[in-house]
């Protein structure tokens, strides 16, 4: 890895453009946020790009031929031209979404809504009986629930990858597993619990063998490791605008373009259409077809204002090596407490900035709340990821998070208020 | 910190009544989705010429101390008093605790529910204190007892 971490003077800067970072909690602590895995914070220059098009663009795009939507229209389908580099794609293959779990609903829905009649093609994601679908046990709930569903929908069967003690994906029984009968294959590219970044390239090889599409889930990659989707080469790819510094409301689906041609909608309404008559409808191409509704205009132009934001501070493998010196500080420092065991692991190895971890006889509950009354704020529960934590013996985790404006003081500061932990509850400490 | 009181470490560690146990006219299972914490819960409730008296709760319980506090608590306040009096302590519990740490919780009426009076001020954790107590009116009602309390008459010269 060539990029380095943040600079002590880089980071400050960085933090002076997240207004947020400077409030206190509880009494008067500092914020310490660590748990941008959630969401993560918003600068200055996308809040600004939000206020500056609702008080200069405001208006729908793509209706209308008046000044102001013109000009919006520019503004968005700029946006979609600047979001859709970031991932090495085209403008015409990136759908915007409310979210990555519509992104990932509109995914499942091209399979069960196919074959469709008026949409060429669609015949190669219709599904049934005997097909079967494949997930992982460390799907968060936005890339398992969808593909019950469709499984329940259509008569097709779900399975899935197992879990190693060590958080990563046990491949051993793929062989099994993918067959000719699979024909979705979808998992994440970076676990939000376990940090584990899961080989694609291996699991996208092994699909084209049998022939299954792949669907990724990219949200915690998109923003600290970077994907590239030529590289990946996957088929369907699915990241939220809020964990990228973002706003919230706005998703990004990117799909290979043959295959976006041939899915048939999911939500319908206005813009998407082509023709309406009383007695049916006909469908825009992608990426219209999967934008219904006025679009979240002002998201997509604060997501491409993060964009522009992420390369202005030296770009994701800055972010990522940055994150991952927090990671191994973090990992360093929960070692050295024998009474705290990670979930996840334990080296850099293949990893993102996502440290789970259990307190031994306290619950992470309780845990988070003793944090959060330094200022400490972390993720407590399953993480949207309840399989994944049964797996693991464990009701719940806490969850610490990085982004490019926390600090080693930060990661200390974990450190500081988690040794109260025993203390309180009386244990052994 | 001020939520964690000695009390309530004290029943978490140790949960007074803890198991389950025949006989039972209702079981149920509550989970808190957004924690998955989880209890199942049973009520033993039987019929006296002076009124339906709570003869058991029994329970298995996951959870965060407040829950397991709370839980514990719940069977150390009902155990063996009449249904009438055992609602109007729920009834005082959830208000306490739903209070934003406003009301700060009558001992005479909840006992050592008072201890979890700091949990009103943390509105995520409510529903960590109030889970055995919605199991627990659950099975109430599955096993056939309304939890309506009486109401309270309003005191003359207030409106």
């Amino acid at each position: 890895m060539t990029a380095t971490p943040f600079t002590t003077e880089e980071v400050a800067r960085i933090r002076a453009d997240f207004p947020i970072l400077a409030r206190t909690v509880r009494d008067g602590a500092p914020l310490v946020y660590l748990d941008s895995g959630a969401t993560s914070q918003k600068p200055t220059a996308v809040l600004d790009a939000e206020r500056d098009f609702y008080e200069r663009l405001n208006s729908a795009p793509h209706r209308g031929a008046h000044a102001l939507s013109e000009e919006a229209t520019a503004a968005y389908e700029g946006a979609r031209e600047r979001i859709a580099a970031f991932i090495g794609a085209q403008a015409q293959d990136v759908v915007f979404t409310k979210n990555a779990t519509e992104s990932l609903n509109l995914a499942a829905y091209a399979f069960s809504n196919s074959p469709h009649p008026g949409i060429p093609g669609s015949e190669r994601f219709a599904l049934g009986e005997g097909d079967e679908v494949l997930v992982t046990e460390m799907e968060h709930h936005a890339n398992l629930v969808p593909w019950q569903e469709l499984c329940r929908r259509t008569g097709a069967t779900l399975r899935w990858v197992p879990v190693t003690d060590e958080g990563r994906l046990d491949l051993s029984g793929l062989d099994e597993l993918l067959t000719e009968r699979t024909k979705v294959v979808a998992f994440v590219h970076a676990s939000n619990v376990l940090g584990t970044v899961n080989p694609v390239a291996e699991i996208v090889a092994r699909s084209r063998e049998v022939g299954a599409l792949v669907v990724l889930d990219a949200c915690q990659s998109v923003p600290h490791l970077g994907v590239d989707v030529t590289d990946l080469d996957v088929d369907l790819l699915a990241f939220s605008g809020h964990k990228m510094f973002g706003p919230s409301g706005i998703g990004v689906l990117w799909g290979r373009r043959e295959l976006l041609e041939a899915m048939p909608p999911f939500l319908t309404g206005g813009s998407m259409i082509e023709t309406v008559r009383m007695e049916g409808s006909t469908y825009a191409p992608p990426p219209q077809r999967f934008e219904a509704g006025v679009p979240m205009t002002a998201q997509a132009i604060g997501l491409a204002a993060a964009v522009d934001y992420i390369e202005s501070i030296g770009g994701v493998d800055r972010i990522h090596a940055h994150e991952l010196a927090l990671t191994e500080r973090l990992l360093a420092g929960l070692a050295a407490r024998p009474w705290v065991t990670v979930v996840g692991p334990s080296d850099l190895e293949s990893r993102g900035g996502t440290v789970a971890f259990v307190v031994d006889g306290v619950h992470a509950h309780d845990v988070g709340q003793v944090l959060d009354g330094s200022g400490v704020a972390v993720r407590v529960g399953h993480h949207c990821a309840w399989p994944l934590h049964r797996r693991f013996k464990v009701a719940a985790t806490t969850r610490a998070s990085f982004a490019a404006y926390n600090t080693v003081d930060e990661v200390d500061a974990l450190l500081t208020a988690l040794d109260t932990v025993p203390q309180i509850f009386g244990m052994a400490g | 910190m001020d939520l964690y009181q000695q009390l309530i470490l004290e029943h978490s560690k140790n949960p007074q009544h803890a198991g389950l146990r025949d006989p039972f006219e209702a079981e149920v299972h509550h989970v808190n989705p957004t924690c998955g914490d989880e209890v199942t819960l049973r009520v033993h409730v039987e019929d006296t010429p002076d009124g339906p008296v709570v003869r058991d709760v029994s329970y298995d319980a996951l959870g965060c101390s407040i829950s397991m506090a709370s839980t514990s608590i719940l069977a150390e306040e009902t155990i063996g008093r009449p249904l009438s009096e055992v609602l109007t302590t729920y009834e005082a519990m959830k208000a306490m605790l739903t209070s934003k740490g406003e009301d700060p919780g009558d001992e005479e009426v909840i006992g050592d529910g008072v201890a979890l009076s700091g949990v009103g001020k943390y509105p995520a954790r409510v529903k960590c204190a109030l889970l055995g107590w919605m199991a627990f009116t659950d099975a109430l009602h599955q096993s056939g007892h309304s939890t309506e309390t009486t109401p309270i008459p309003a005191k003359e010269g207030t409106s």
